[in-house]
C-alpha cells in the first residue's frame, strides 16, 4: 500500500532539557505506514534545536510569539500555507493553544486541519479551575487557591499550612515548605508568567502520568500510563517507564467519556499510600514523553492526524508493560550560514 | 502469603512490580525464598529447607525471612492477607 502524502506542520521544536512535544511528535508520524509526511517545523527561537534536525524536520519557519495575538499568527501561517500548502497543523504549547483553537476554523477555510480540544475543555482544565474539574467530573483533585495580587497573598499567608506546592499560570512548579520559600517562589512565578499564581495542596505519593487521544465524542482512542524513573531539576522525566494499571486507565476513560475530549492530554495524577488517585494537572495536548507511548505500541501522533484528516481511527486496546523511554543529550553541529538564513529571513 | 499477580520475575532475580514501576535486583538467597514463595510454600517450610542447606541458626534465619518478607509487603510483591 502506498503511502498517502501529507504536509504537516509542527511547533514545540525546542527539544532542551525541557522539552517541548514536537520532536517525539514528528518521530510517531514519520514512523507511520500510512503517511509519508513532509514536516514543516514553526519555531519561536532561533535556537529550538528542532529547526536544526534536518533528518526529522523538513523545512522550518519562524510564527509570531502568541502574546502578538492571533491576527499575527494567522497571517503569518497563511503565508507559510501559500508555499507549503499544509495539510494538517498540530500546535505543542499550552500557552500558544488558545490562538490556534479561537483560529480552527479560518485555518480549516485555509484547508489547514487541526485537532484541537474545544475552547470550553481547554478553558475548563486550567489549573485555577481544578476543583470545579474534579466535582463535575467526579474526580478527587488537591485544593487549589488562586491568587490575583501579593497582597491577597500577603492575606492568606497566616492560614496557610506546608509544604504547598506554588505553580505559574501555564508552566513550573515549586514545593515551598515555609513562608519564605512560598514568597521567593511566589515573585518567581509571577513575573515569568503573570497572575494567577496558584498554591495546591500537597499530596504525598508518587506522581503517575497518562498520555491519551480523545476523540472528541467520549472515545478514548488510546491510553499509556508511566512513571517517571529519572527526573531532572526542573522536574521533567528523563526516564520513564510504562505500567500496568487498570486504576489509571479508567480515571482516563472516564474523563475522555465525560468531558467528550477532542485531541491529545496528558493526566498528571498522585497516587497516595491507600491507592488513591488525585488529578493534579491536565495538560491539553500529547506531552514530549509521547514516543514512549509509540515505541509500546500506540502511535498516538499517527492516530491524532488521522482524527484530523476525519479518517476512521480505531482504538488502541492494548500496550507493551514495563517498556523504558531514555531521554539523552546530543550536540548538533551546525553551519553559522543556517542561523543566518533562519535569523535574518525567517525560514530554514 | 501469594505473590502479586502482577509481578514479573526473572531467572536472574530481576523483579519488575508494573504497577509501580519498581524494579529490584535479589541477591541468589531472596531469589532462592521469592522462588519457594511461588510455590506456594509456608514461611516455615522455606525455614526447614534453608536450615537443611545453609549454616546458619534457625533464630537468626526466622528473624532474616521476617525482615525480608515484611520488605516485601512495604513493596507490593506480597499480597497481605
Amino acid at each position: 500500500m502506498s503511502k498517502r502524502k501529507l504536509t504537516i506542520a509542527i511547533t514545540g521544536l525546542n527539544n532542551t532539557d525541557n522539552p517541548g512535544p514536537g520532536i517525539p511528535v514528528i518521530r510517531g508520524i514519520l514512523d507511520s505506514k500510512l503517511f509519508d509526511a513532509r514536516i514543516i517545523g514553526l519555531a519561536y527561537e532561533n535556537l529550538e534545536p528542532g529547526i536544526y534536525m534536518r533528518d526529522l524536520v523538513d523545512k522550518s519557519y519562524h510564527i509570531p510569539y502568541p502574546s502578538a495575538g492571533s491576527d499575527i499568527l494567522l497571517k503569518r501561517i497563511e503565508h507559510i500555507n501559500k508555499i507549503e500548502k499544509i495539510d494538517v497543523l498540530i500546535p505543542n504549547f499550552d500557552a500558544e493553544l488558545y490562538s490556534f483553537i479561537k483560529s480552527s476554523e479560518k485555518l480549516k477555510k485555509m484547508g489547514i486541519a487541526t485537532f484541537l480540544p474545544t475552547m470550553e475543555q481547554f478553558e475548563e482544565r486550567h489549573k485555577w479551575n481544578l476543583c470545579e474539574f474534579g466535582k463535575k467530573y467526579n474526580v478527587k483533585v488537591p485544593s487549589v487557591k488562586s491568587f490575583y495580587s501579593e497582597a491577597e497573598l500577603y492575606k492568606a499567608a497566616p492560614g496557610l499550612t506546608f509544604p504547598v506546592f506554588v505553580k505559574g499560570k501555564f508552566y513550573d512548579a515549586y514545593l515551598a515548605t515555609n513562608a519564605e520559600q512560598l514568597r521567593m517562589h511566589f515573585y518567581k512565578l509571577y513575573s515569568k508568567w503573570g497572575f494567577p499564581v496558584l498554591l495546591q495542596q500537597y499530596i504525598r505519593g508518587t506522581e503517575v502520568n497518562v498520555v491519551a487521544l480523545g476523540d472528541g465524542h467520549g472515545k478514548t482512542i488510546g491510553a499509556v500510563p508511566m512513571r517517571k524513573q529519572y527526573i531532572t531539576d526542573k522536574g521533567k522525566a528523563w526516564a520513564g517507564i510504562t505500567l500496568d494499571d487498570e486504576k489509571l486507565i479508567e480515571i482516563t476513560h472516564k474523563i475522555i467519556k465525560k468531558s467528550k475530549w477532542r485531541g491529545g492530554m496528558e493526566l498528571e495524577l498522585i497516587k497516595d499510600e491507600m491507592n488513591n488517585l488525585y488529578l493534579i494537572e491536565i495538560n491539553p495536548r500529547l506531552p514530549a514523553w509521547v514516543y514512549l507511548a509509540v515505541g509500546a505500541g500506540q502511535n498516538l501522533p499517527e492516530a491524532l492526524v488521522k482524527l484530523a484528516l476525519g479518517l476512521k481511527t480505531n482504538k488502541y486496546t492494548k500496550y507493551d508493560i514495563g517498556k523504558l523511554f531514555i531521554r539523552y543529550s546530543y550536540d548538533l553541529i551546525c553551519k553559522l550560514e543556517e542561523f543566518e538564513q533562519l535569523s535574518l529571513y525567517g525560514e530554514l | 502469603m501469594k505473590i502479586n499477580k502482577k509481578i514479573a520475575i526473572s531467572e536472574s532475580g530481576f523483579v519488575f512490580n508494573p504497577t509501580t514501576g519498581d524494579s529490584y535486583s535479589l541477591n541468589p538467597i531472596a531469589a532462592e525464598i521469592l522462588d519457594m514463595l511461588k510455590k506456594d510454600l509456608s514461611e516455615d517450610e522455606i525455614t526447614d529447607a534453608l536450615l537443611e542447606k545453609y549454616d546458619v541458626t534457625a533464630s537468626v534465619l526466622h528473624r532474616s525471612i521476617d525482615e525480608f518478607i515484611d520488605t516485601l509487603k512495604e513493596m507490593k510483591i506480597l499480597e497481605n492477607e
